[in-house]
């Protein structure tokens, strides 16, 4: 019997630890180990932070739907990983540390025949000081990250309402809070439903909005901006950006490394190396993403880390590291399979691998200080590689060591998002956008580095449908009701 | 008369080198029965990138 560990139940490590319990049945063991009590569609974290949906609406138990499964489920973090195990040990393991179970702090090692790496991101605030750092929720701003961020992030958005219906005029500035960030679709649909709700509440003359960013032009989106078709035309994302934020009254800054933030105020740094300050009343600043931070050990006990991770902190998997600059990336770059390049019992999948290099074009300001998005790695891609891991784990297990591993390269597979402007069902217009494929191939696709056919944006009320019914479906597709296989990553 | 959406192009340089909809356009984004034909075909269109991508 071979037991799979997968380490984190988000988004990607969930997909590939239930389709892992499907494909296996009861003969072979997968245990997930993750330390929260609940699985969370972080997407819909955007309508918690502006106060449409509730905590629970957007989050389920994890206990219940891994005993349907026949999941062996520890509500722990892992904390180191010793792939060839240790003077004890002959088996490779895992370490981890409960958080939950009646076992809070305890200790155990989990043996493994393969691992999958989904442990999702580390939300970096110490990154920027005064970002979040220790409250892990943002300090002088907000987030929307988890559910607990963006029900934070709701209360103060009603605290600043409530001050414009009394007659304060508020500033807020919503964006990213370091220039390494990643994840700019996230704040620029946050924002459109603060713009939203702020006009729903007949207070939006005594808002001021700007949005701050990373990206070096507005609708860079960490993927070196797309070019979609819209009505007819094929269009930069720049247009189709400047539009939206110009058509809603929205200032932006773009190309910005935020340095510092204090109550109030944040300092920031831009990419032609001036400085300035800019205030605020109401923040949501998406703090850096870096790897959870898994250690590695050798048999001997030898600190190993820098062999299986990053120096981010994400897990090496099949792909191209020595790249070299710009002007030499491919899109051959990108991993495949997401087998670990040392161990091949290892994988990684979601935002837990480490990718060859950004998407966008590298940039720096005078000073030095880089200042680029970091490469997105969202919901479908996080589910399909999840589902792909899991297959290329199933077949090692049941075909034996030669069986073919299944491939799943970003820059061959699409993304779909909906970025919401509101809830309602009849009002509110929402941008739907597909990209494909995700990392831009200009070997395939010589002029835009994507296809124009399959990439494509368009703002109305149809993106909000699609919003609620991705909801729903992913919810219940998490949740292993009937049927559940048959709704797509 | 200034129309609606030539309001915010006079905001600042930034919004005055955009392209803003006009009444027509604002209005078939929220035209339930334009809307639910491009929710129809959008979702068509979707599912061909996912298909694509599996
Ligand atoms: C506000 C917001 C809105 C978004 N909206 C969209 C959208 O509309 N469309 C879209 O496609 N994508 C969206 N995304 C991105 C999407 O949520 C991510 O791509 C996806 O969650 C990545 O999946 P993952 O499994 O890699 O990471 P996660 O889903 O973050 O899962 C990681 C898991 O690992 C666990 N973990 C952490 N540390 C450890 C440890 N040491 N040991 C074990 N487990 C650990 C975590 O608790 C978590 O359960 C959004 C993201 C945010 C923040």
């Amino acid at each position: 019997m071979a037991r799979v560990v997968i380490l984190g139940g988000g988004v990607s490590g969930h997909t590939a630890a239930t389709f892992a319990a499907k494909w296996l049945g009861n003969s072979h063991e997968v245990v997930v180990v993750t330390p929260n009590a609940k699985w969370n569609w972080i997407p819909s974290n955007i309508w918690v932070g502006v106060g449409q949906m509730s905590k629970e609406e957007v989050t389920f138990d994890l206990d219940p739907v891994y005993k349907k499964a026949g999941i062996t489920y520890k509500q722990a973090k892992a904390v180191s990983l010793n792939p060839e195990g240790s003077a004890n040990e002959t088996q490779p393991f895992v370490t981890i540390e409960y958080t939950g179970q009646g076992k809070e702090g305890e200790s155990e090692e989990v043996t493994y025949d393969y691992v999958i790496n989904a442990t999702g991101p580390k939300l970096n605030f110490g990154a920027t000081p005064g970002l979040g750092e220790g409250s892990q929720l943002g300090e002088h701003t907000v987030s929307v990250c988890t559910a607990d961020h963006a029900e934070h992030a709701s209360h103060k958005l009603q605290e600043s309402i409530e001050k414009m219906k009394k007659g304060e005029r508020q500033k807020f500035l919503i964006g990213t809070g370091h220039g390494m960030c990643t994840c700019q679709g996230a704040a620029f649909e946050y924002i459109f439903n603060v713009e939203h709700e702020i006009k729903k509440a007949g207070v939006r003359d005594m808002a001021d909005m700007k949005w701050i960013s990373n990206e070096s032009f507005l609708g860079d989106f960490g993927m070196g901006g797309l070019h979609m078709k819209v009505g007819g035309y094929v269009v930069s994302s720049k247009i189709f950006s400047e539009s939206l934020y110009a058509e809603r009254g929205v200032d932006w800054m773009v190309g910005a490394h935020v340095s510092k933030v204090e109550a109030g105020s944040i300092d920031y740094e831009l990419l032609d190396g001036s400085t300035g300050t800019e205030n605020f009343d109401f923040a949501m600043l998406i703090p850096p993403f870096a790897g959870v931070g898994l250690k590695a050990y050798g048999k001997d006990g030898a600190d190993i880390t820098a062999t299986i991770f990053a120096p981010n902190g994400f897990m090496k998997v099949d792909a191209n590291y020595a790249a070299g600059t710009y002007e030499n990336w491919k899109a051959s770059d990108w991993p495949r399979t997401y087998q670990n390049p040392s161990y091949s019992n290892m994988f990684a999948c979601g935002i837990a691998f480490a990718p060859p290099h950004i998407i966008s074009k590298p940039m720096s300001s005078p000073n030095g200080t880089p200042i680029n998005p970091t490469p997105p790695r969202t919901g479908m891609p996080s589910g399909i590689i999840g589902k792909a891991v899991a297959h290329s784990v199933c077949d090692l297990i049941t075909k034996g060591e030669g069986a073919h591993l299944h491939e799943a390269s970003m820059a061959e597979m699409g993304a779909a998002c909906v970025a919401s402007a509101g809830k309602g069902l009849t009002t509110g217009t929402a941008a739907a956008m597909t990209v494909f494929p995700v990392v831009p191939d200009f070997e395939k696709y010589p002029g835009t580095g994507r296809d124009t056919d399959y990439t494509f944006g368009e703002i109305g009320l149809a993106g909000h449908w699609i919003k609620h019914i991705l909801h729903h479906l992913f919810m219940y597709k998490a949740q292993l009701k009937p049927g559940w296989t048959l709704v797509p990553e | 008369m200034v129309k609606h959406e030539e309001v915010n192009f006079a905001r600042n340089d930034q919004s005055n080198t955009t392209m803003i909809p006009g009444r027509f356009a604002r209005a078939m984004r929220t035209n339930l029965i334009w809307q639910f034909i491009r929710f129809v075909i959008i979702n068509l269109k979707m599912l061909v990138v996912v298909s694509k991508s599996h």
